[in-house]
């Protein structure tokens, strides 16, 4: 142990008498995770789209005579997209084709006018125009499904409108009630009053007029039953298919806590990857492994050095920077022990790979680059959750990730940051048997390290 | 073979002899297939062909880290006394990846001197030095000998060892050739390898090493 203190001292001192490796060991993982949350926590920017809505000011939608609430289509539509708003079409279209906006939707004048010509004997094919401009494929694609969209919510809405215009005048049928006409008030019987009147004056009919009579109240009744289960009916034509999500599996932290434990992931796994292999490997580019363990330190004290070395390195780096990320997402202070446990469990199996990489690749250059070539994809291949791929390539990535730290220590860290969740003994437990396995690799490539 | 107090013993012989592996196991880091070394534990310092140091660290830091982990119980006097052996006391602060080949390779040397080893074993210790500094390490080397330490080292120039050396191992192709004084060698030379009498003394040596197969 005591050559230990004395070699980690060393790497401490070769490390600060190295500024400029310092600090891109330590800034360009920082970068790289920042960049890697702040994609993962941002969505898709809102396209720009040109709104020009020609319908006159005060027209409503107007079902059998009674108009509809107003729709405020503009607050719909520019809530999902960033409006650019314009004064004619040729505005729009020029917009469109110098490429200021991705597509432009126009509400014609007519609109409201063919919407309301539905409920007529000469129903009408309400219409909106779309000007898109399809240069960029992705771009466009991702402009027509949001108009798709807000097309399929505007149906929605005008739909249940109807449906509830549709209900409330089948009530009246039903129940009776003042119907509005022309300013002035009509009264309705309904079914249900009309029933229960014939029902009153039956018994004082002729007996051989009673049964048409009853024939004719029966009728009452069995509409007004009917005609109650039309409305609902009439309701869930509107939305036929009602979606109910039940979540199976998978606890979902919220997205910026997961955003942050991507981020502080990464940056453990590129900093104490890097520093355990880079170091162990400059033992031997230095000539001082052969030296050194004859007989000043053991292979498995060096070993246990370097892991430690990367450990402890990791450790100030992730903190400083969870504690950073606190200034912009509220983290909980009181979990810090569980921080402490997942960074502490998480670097040092990251470290042990480390150490294998670093005892089989013995030169430091080729240590850096195998280093990022096995962490970056195996982080990448960490974050593609299921559905996004085929269920074999899924099942093969995931047998893939389980066999290098980054995935354990991902949910480890994620499970210590999230209120939410519970269990973070699996992956501990999953990042404690890595560790050995990955320690007994580095000791057995170490004897190849040794030749003279 | 043998060798006693203050004993300067040159290893030679062409590439692939077996130079290096006789001192890795004389230096207990490879195992022997046959015979025994027989030496006190600690008794042997091993100086590698390529310096064995931190290039990063200043020269004083790197004598004061080996000091501590051969566990000296005053390390930074340790430090002192290398640097009075060395002559570089002036550049203790000095980065060593900034210092001359030779005085990288004085460093190497005492180094391996920290554990105070009554044999110490130089593998090529002279190569890719200029002449200059070769003389310096040789004048250091023979410095050491000349206070009681048995200086084993390796080389492949003739006249290195026919000049440092008090004595002379040829080796080739693992197996012992020859083993005496320079002058002896000299005589062997010239009486396996007639021919070559009147030529350069490193024309004659290989023409030896000729005549015995190699």
């Amino acid at each position: 142990m005591r050559g230990v203190r004395w070699l980690l001292l060393k790497d401490l001192q070769i490390l600060r008498r190295s500024p400029l490796q310092a600090v891109l060991l330590v800034a360009y993982p920082i970068l790289i995770a920042v960049l890697v949350g702040f994609a993962i926590s941002r969505g898709p920017e809102d396209p720009r789209v040109a709104f020009l809505n020609e319908v006159p000011a005060n027209t409503r939608i107007n079902v059998g005579g009674a108009e509809l609430p107003k729709a405020n289509v503009k607050k719909q539509v520019c809530e999902r997209v960033e409006c650019v708003f314009v004064d004619d079409r040729d505005e729009a279209e020029a917009k469109v084709e110098s490429g200021d906006v991705l597509a432009a939707l126009i509400l014609p004048s007519d609109l409201v006018n063919k919407i309301n010509s539905l409920s007529t004997l000469t129903p009408g094919v309400p219409e909106v125009e779309v000007l898109v401009n399809e240069e960029n494929a992705v771009k466009a694609e991702l402009v027509d499904d949001r108009i798709t969209t807000l097309l399929a919510e505007a149906n929605l809405r005008i739909a249940r409108r109807i449906g509830n215009e549709g209900g409330r005048y089948l009530g009246l049928i039903v129940d009776g009630g003042q119907f509005q006409v022309l300013g002035e008030s009509i009264p309705i019987l309904g079914l249900r009053t009309s029933a229960r009147i014939l029902e009153t004056v039956t018994p004082a009919l002729p007996p051989r007029l009673r049964p048409s009579l009853e024939q004719v109240t029966e009728f009452a009744a069995q509409a007004r039953d009917n005609l109650d289960v039309a409305k609902p009916l009439i309701d869930r034509l509107a939305q036929p298919i009602k979606v109910d999500k039940v979540v199976v599996g998978g606890e979902s932290p919220p997205l910026e806590i997961f955003a942050i434990a991507v981020a502080a992931t990464l940056t453990l796994a590129f900093v104490v990857v890097l520093l355990v292999a880079g170091s162990l490997a400059l033992e031997r580019e230095e000539n001082a492994f052969s030296r050194l363990t004859r007989g000043l330190v053991s292979e498995t004290g060096l070993l246990g050095e370097k892991v430690l070395l990367g450990v402890a390195v990791g450790l100030v780096v992730t903190l400083l920077m969870l504690l950073g990320m606190r200034i912009f997402v509220p983290l909980d202070l009181g979990r810090i022990g569980l921080w402490l446990a997942a960074i502490l469990v998480a670097a040092a199996s990251l470290g042990a790979a480390g150490a294998a990489l670093g005892a089989a690749a013995r030169e430091v250059r080729a240590v850096s680059l195998l280093a990022f070539m096995v962490t970056l994809p195996i982080a990448f291949l960490s974050l593609v959750p299921s559905g996004a791929v085929g269920p074999g390539a899924f099942d093969a990535i995931r047998y893939v990730t389980a066999l290098f730290p980054f995935k354990p220590a991902l949910e480890a860290i994620t499970a210590a940051l999230d209120e939410s969740r519970s269990g973070i003994g699996g992956p501990l437990l999953h990042l404690a048997v890595l560790f050995a396995a990955y320690a007994t690799i580095a000791r057995l490539a170490l004897r190849r390290f040794a030749a003279v | 073979m043998q060798a006693g107090p203050g004993e300067l013993v040159a290893i030679i012989g062409p590439n692939g002899a077996g130079k290096t592996t006789l001192l890795s196991i004389l230096a207990g880091i490879s195992a022997a297939d046959e015979g025994e070394v027989v030496a006190d534990e600690g008794a042997v310092g091993w100086v590698p062909q390529q310096a064995a140091l931190y290039r990063r660290l200043t020269v004083e830091e790197n004598l004061l880290l080996f000091a501590r982990l051969e566990g000296h119980e005053d390390p930074a006097a340790s430090v002192e006394e290398m640097l009075e052996l060395t002559g570089l006391r002036e550049r203790r602060g000095e980065i060593v990846a900034r210092l001359s080949g030779g005085n990288q390779q004085r460093i190497n040397i005492a180094i391996g001197l920290l554990s105070r080893p009554a044999v110490l074993l130089l593998d090529e210790p002279s190569v890719g030095l200029d002449p200059r500094q070769r003389a310096r390490l040789w004048e250091f080397v023979s410095g050491l000998a000349g206070r009681g330490t048995t200086v084993i080292f390796s080389t492949h120039d003739i006249q290195e060892a026919e000049r440092y050396g008090g004595r002379v191992l040829v080796l080739a192709d693992g197996e012992s050739l020859f083993d005496g004084s320079a002058e002896e060698l000299r005589e062997a030379v010239r009486s396996e390898a007639p021919e070559s009498a009147d030529r350069d003394f490193e024309t004659a040596f290989v023409a030896y090493l000729q005549h015995r197969g190699h």
